[in-house]
């Protein structure tokens, strides 16, 4: 996902791992977007980190440090409820986006 | 929210970077391990780590940005910047600082009272749509009581309309007796300012049953506070007021007080119970014009077309009584100053003041304008370099901007912190002890709003009047040549336009504050028609002790007897109201033998007074031809008179007035017995007024002025006068006050506006200065080098004064000349309030021309001597 991010779904893809994973931290993040999506997305650092930084400001997610597995501190992010509620809404713009474009390219 | 954690963050930026580095260590090694754990080597996977971060130094602060409000963070290190360089030059900080705070102040002042006086509604609990209803020709402000039932009764444009007018009497509560200042008013006048009371109720239209029906009383709650020691069970005593028993039926608010902004009454009592409280019946009498009327507009009804309204009301009174009302007309003036004749110089003098204080500002900014701009021409070398290493023009701009704001609105707090110390002390302040009359000019939002504008706008003025000089610094210039002649020379020239402008203000003002101080001046010699230096005065009212009638005269005359008898005393007189008090009575009059008594018929409408014998003496009045008033000129004897020359004048010509008659109605004809030299009667600024003398014997008044003439020190006089009036009639109330000093209150609108003009000539003297000073100053320590030159080539002194402040000199003369001729055209306002003001006059122009040259030479006294004092041979070696 470079430049041409499309819009918002890169707050799409964090909120909804947040929500499956309940905490997860940047690295862990990132990890599970490309896992989940069959190594098909492959989120940059560069645009991760001021992305979140942008929601916990917006509070669509907390923060809290934490001990990882191995003992490393690391920076914890969680879904707020006003995440939950922007969640819903990113998905249900996303499917009408898809399906916006699915009907455009069938089109004759 | 947001926001305001991201402005919060701005002072944690530290701590903010430490947790975003730690965050993205731990990423990093995090990615190294499982890189190493994929087999890379250890450098591999460090490099992969960090490559997908791309420039660390862009990701942090693209990170912060979200975190943090960025852009408020770079305009908080300008003003960090600005604050230091503030620091670095304090004598200019501090100079800035207060010029402004003064600039500042005297808007805020003038404006605060403005705001108190005419801007804010009358403070009533319903303002809305209330208006003074006057009579149509300008200074009659009061209407008769039938008049007023009229108008209230015929018109359809008003919701109500209430009566009122202030007056004093005699309060006696049982045990003393003093003066009080009260507000009669109709019944419905609580009603229709919708004020709530305190305690017990007010009165109302249905307790009004004809005269003398309603025997009540609210008091004020200072009264009720300070005279009855917040008595709770209040109502329902009995209070005598002019020995009339009123029970009092409730206190009024702490905040209302009424209808007039300035006055503070101590009661209220009904209108209806005037003929009882005053011993004269005005409310049968249409001829009587004593009371103001308020009326209260309906909604959606605009003023013009309530005036057209009360006039076709009007016309159908001077039709119906073609006598009193005759050619009556109406016309709406804003409530709460007096009508016209408070009203009016109030509104002028107030205006021509906040004007006044706003080019006082205008001067201030334009003296830090060119300071200002001295000193970024200084820094031209600073800013060039700026500009070399990448700094924008428009941020550059932005910082000098931002130092004349953060100048401007620290001169702005300190502007408001001493103008509201002085307005505390105004609205403390009571001028004239005998009148309940007091201000309140506290600064509300509206004050504070005008302050923070001011300061804002005075700082983006002389911010940005140096700004072009700043756009067009280019880097390469300034660092090649540093300052140039040629470049000092043209900046001058805007220089030299803001300090002409700077010097044409002040001369204005200290023309405007000379003519004011010297029309007072004359206006304390104008002859008054009366000599009060030596004389004492005692003020009374037979009725406030329950006299009337013969009872009084005997009672007056035993006063005079009295004074008489006391030592040191020269001669003693009585006047019901005395000149220049609280205001004469007048009547028409008209030519012997007339038939038509209409108002329109009079010849004209002196004012008039009743005098004992001695009057004439003590007071210090001239009898120019005649003879003065006897003791035999008494209720059985043919009417008389005195009349003043103007009196004569208009009604004989140049024909003999002494033996000749005239009428005041149809059955009052008075025989001229003496002429008396012309006064001031009402007011200092008056133009001669006909003025009439009537026997005392022959027209029992109440109102009573025991003048009393002594060489004797006023205080002696006074306490011997007490004593003696005591033994008459303890509980008659009684001031004693000497002439000159009861006529403070007549010279009080004068004197407050000459103390304003005064203090604002001050300031723009003061401005004027520094201002001079500035240009002089630096015009030298520019050019030293240039000068030393010219000192060793043999420049004569003379020569290189005429070099280095010829231009200064140059602006002050022309300046000067400008600010005259314009101070000498906006005088002709100052005539209107302060008497016998006119530029007109040697005095005043020499005057004005002598402190502008005294101040130049102020101003370029030391900069003159520096440059005399130049050493070409250390300045050369300088460089």
């Amino acid at each position: 996902m470079a430049k041409n991010d499309l819009q918002g779904s890169l707050d799409l893809l964090v909120l909804k791992t947040l929500s499956q994973l309940g905490e997860q931290h940047g690295y862990g993040i990132v990890f599970h977007i490309q896992r989940a999506s069959g190594e098909l997305l492959n989120v940059e650092e560069g645009s991760l980190y001021p992305a979140l930084h942008r929601m916990e400001q917006g509070g669509w997610i907390s923060s809290a440090w934490k001990l990882t597995e191995t003992n490393r501190k690391a920076k914890y992010y969680r879904l707020t409820a006003v995440g939950r509620r922007q969640l819903q809404q990113a998905e249900e713009n996303f499917e009408q986006f898809v399906k916006g474009v699915r009907a455009m390219l069938r089109y004759a | 929210m947001s926001l305001v954690h991201r402005i919060g963050n701005l002072f944690r930026r530290p701590h903010l970077d430490n947790e975003i580095d730690s965050e993205i260590r731990a990423h990093i090694e995090m990615r190294t391990a499982d890189n190493l754990a994929q087999g890379m080597s250890p450098e591999e996977a460090r490099r992969d780590a960090l490559v997908r971060f791309g420039n660390p130094v862009v990701m942090r602060e693209r990170v912060t940005a979200e975190d943090a409000a960025m852009a408020l963070d770079s305009i908080r290190r300008d003003l960090h910047y600005s604050f230091r360089q503030l620091r670095r030059s304090p004598a200019f900080t501090l100079t800035a600082i207060v010029t402004l705070a003064i600039g500042i102040a005297a808007n805020v002042v003038v404006f605060s009272v403005l705001n108190a006086l005419i801007l804010r509604p009358l403070d009533v609990p319903k303002p809305a749509g209330l208006y003074n209803i006057v009579q149509g020709p300008h200074g009659f402000d009061n209407q008769s009581y039938l008049d007023y039932l009229d108008y209230r009764q015929r018109n359809n444009t008003f919701s109500d309309m209430a009566a009122y007018r202030f007056l004093y009497a005699g309060l006696s509560t049982g045990s003393a007796a003093y003066k009080a200042w009260f507000y009669e008013v109709s019944g419905n006048y609580f009603d229709m300012l919708g004020a709530e009371p305190l305690l017990g109720r007010f009165f109302h239209t249905n307790d009004e049953h004809g005269p003398n029906s309603a025997p009540y009383m609210v008091l004020s709650e200072k009264m009720w506070r300070t005279r009855f020691h917040s008595d709770p069970a209040i109502v329902g005593k009995t209070v005598d007021l002019n020995k009339h028993p009123l029970t009092v039926i409730g206190v009024a608010p702490a905040s209302f007080h009424g209808t007039d902004i300035f006055f503070w009454p101590d009661l209220w009592v009904p209108m209806v119970d005037e003929p009882e409280i005053e011993g004269w019946d005005m409310l049968g009498k249409r001829t009587a014009h004593a009371v103001w009327i308020l009326g209260k507009v309906k909604p959606g009804v605009s003023a013009q077309q309530a005036t057209d309204n009360l006039n076709a009301v009007a016309a159908q009174l001077a039709k119906q009584y073609p006598t009193a009302d005759d050619k009556m007309s109406a016309r709406l003036v804003q409530p709460g100053l007096m009508g016209d004749q408070f009203g009016d110089p109030t509104r002028a003098f107030l205006l021509a003041l906040m004007l006044l204080a706003f080019l006082v500002l205008l001067a201030a900014c334009a003296n830090l304008a060119s300071i200002f701009g001295a000193r970024a021409a200084d820094r031209g070398r600073e800013l060039a370099i700026r500009l070399a290493i990448g700094s924008s023009h428009w941020h550059i701009l932005r910082q000098l901007l931002l130092e004349a704001i953060c100048l401007s609105i620290l001169g702005g707090i300190c502007g408001l912190l001493l103008s509201s110390w002085l307005l505390r002390f105004l609205s403390n302040w009571n001028p004239m002890p005998e009148f309940p009359v007091h201000v309140i000019v506290l600064p509300d939002v509206s004050v504070y709003g005008l302050a923070l504008l001011l300061s804002i706008g005075s700082g983006l003025l002389f911010g940005l009047l140096p700004a072009r000089q700043v756009w067009q610094t280019s880097e390469a210039q300034v660092i090649k040549t540093g300052t140039t002649g040629k470049l000092i020379f043209r900046r001058l020239t805007s220089r030299d336009l803001l300090l002409g402008v700077q010097i044409v203000l002040c001369t204005l003002l200290v023309t405007a504050s000379l003519v004011a101080l010297r029309g007072m001046q004359r206006s304390l010699h104008a002859p008054l028609g009366f000599d009060p230096q030596n004389v004492t005065l005692a003020l009374t009212d037979m009725h406030m002790a329950g006299h009337s009638g013969k009872e009084a005269l005997v009672l007056q005359k035993r006063m005079l007897d009295g004074a008489e008898q006391l030592s040191g005393v020269t001669a003693a007189g009585i006047i019901d109201d005395r000149p220049l008090g609280a205001g004469a009575s007048s009547d028409y009059v008209y030519r012997q033998g007339a038939t038509d008594f209409r108002t329109s018929a009079s010849v004209m409408v002196p004012d008039m007074f009743s005098i004992t014998p001695g009057y004439l003496e003590a007071a210090g009045t001239r009898l120019i031809a005649g003879r003065d008033l006897t003791w035999h000129d008494d209720a059985h004897s043919p009417e008389v008179a005195l009349v003043n020359e103007t009196f004569a004048h208009r009604m004989f010509g140049n024909a003999l007035a002494v033996g000749q008659y005239f009428m005041t109605g149809k059955s009052e004809s008075y025989q001229i017995v003496g002429v008396v030299q012309n006064g001031k009667y009402d007011s200092l600024t008056e133009d001669a007024q006909p003025a009439m003398f009537f026997a005392q014997e022959q027209r029992d008044a109440s109102d009573t002025t025991l003048v009393v003439r002594s060489q004797l020190p006023s205080p002696v006089i006074a306490s011997e006068l007490s004593h003696m009036l005591d033994k008459l009639d303890p509980n008659l109330p009684m001031t004693i006050q000497s002439w000159p000093n009861e006529l403070d209150f007549v010279l009080f609108p004068a004197r407050v506006a000459t103390g304003a003009l005064g203090v604002m000539g001050l300031i723009a003297a003061m401005l004027a200065v520094t201002g001079v000073f500035g240009m002089a100053t630096y015009s030298v320590s520019k050019r030293m080098k240039e000068l030393g030159v010219r000192v060793a080539l043999g420049a004569r002194p003379a020569q290189l004064m005429r070099s280095a402040l010829g231009r200064p000199l140059l602006l002050l003369l022309c300046g000067s000349c400008i600010g005259l001729l314009l101070g000498v055209i906006a005088s002709k306002l100052l005539a209107q309030i302060v008497y016998e003001a006119t530029p007109r006059d040697p005095l005043v122009l020499g005057g004005v021309l002598i402190t502008m040259a005294l101040l130049g030479l102020l101003a370029t006294w030391f900069p003159a001597r520096h440059a005399l004092r130049i050493d070409p041979a250390s300045l050369l070696r300088e460089e």
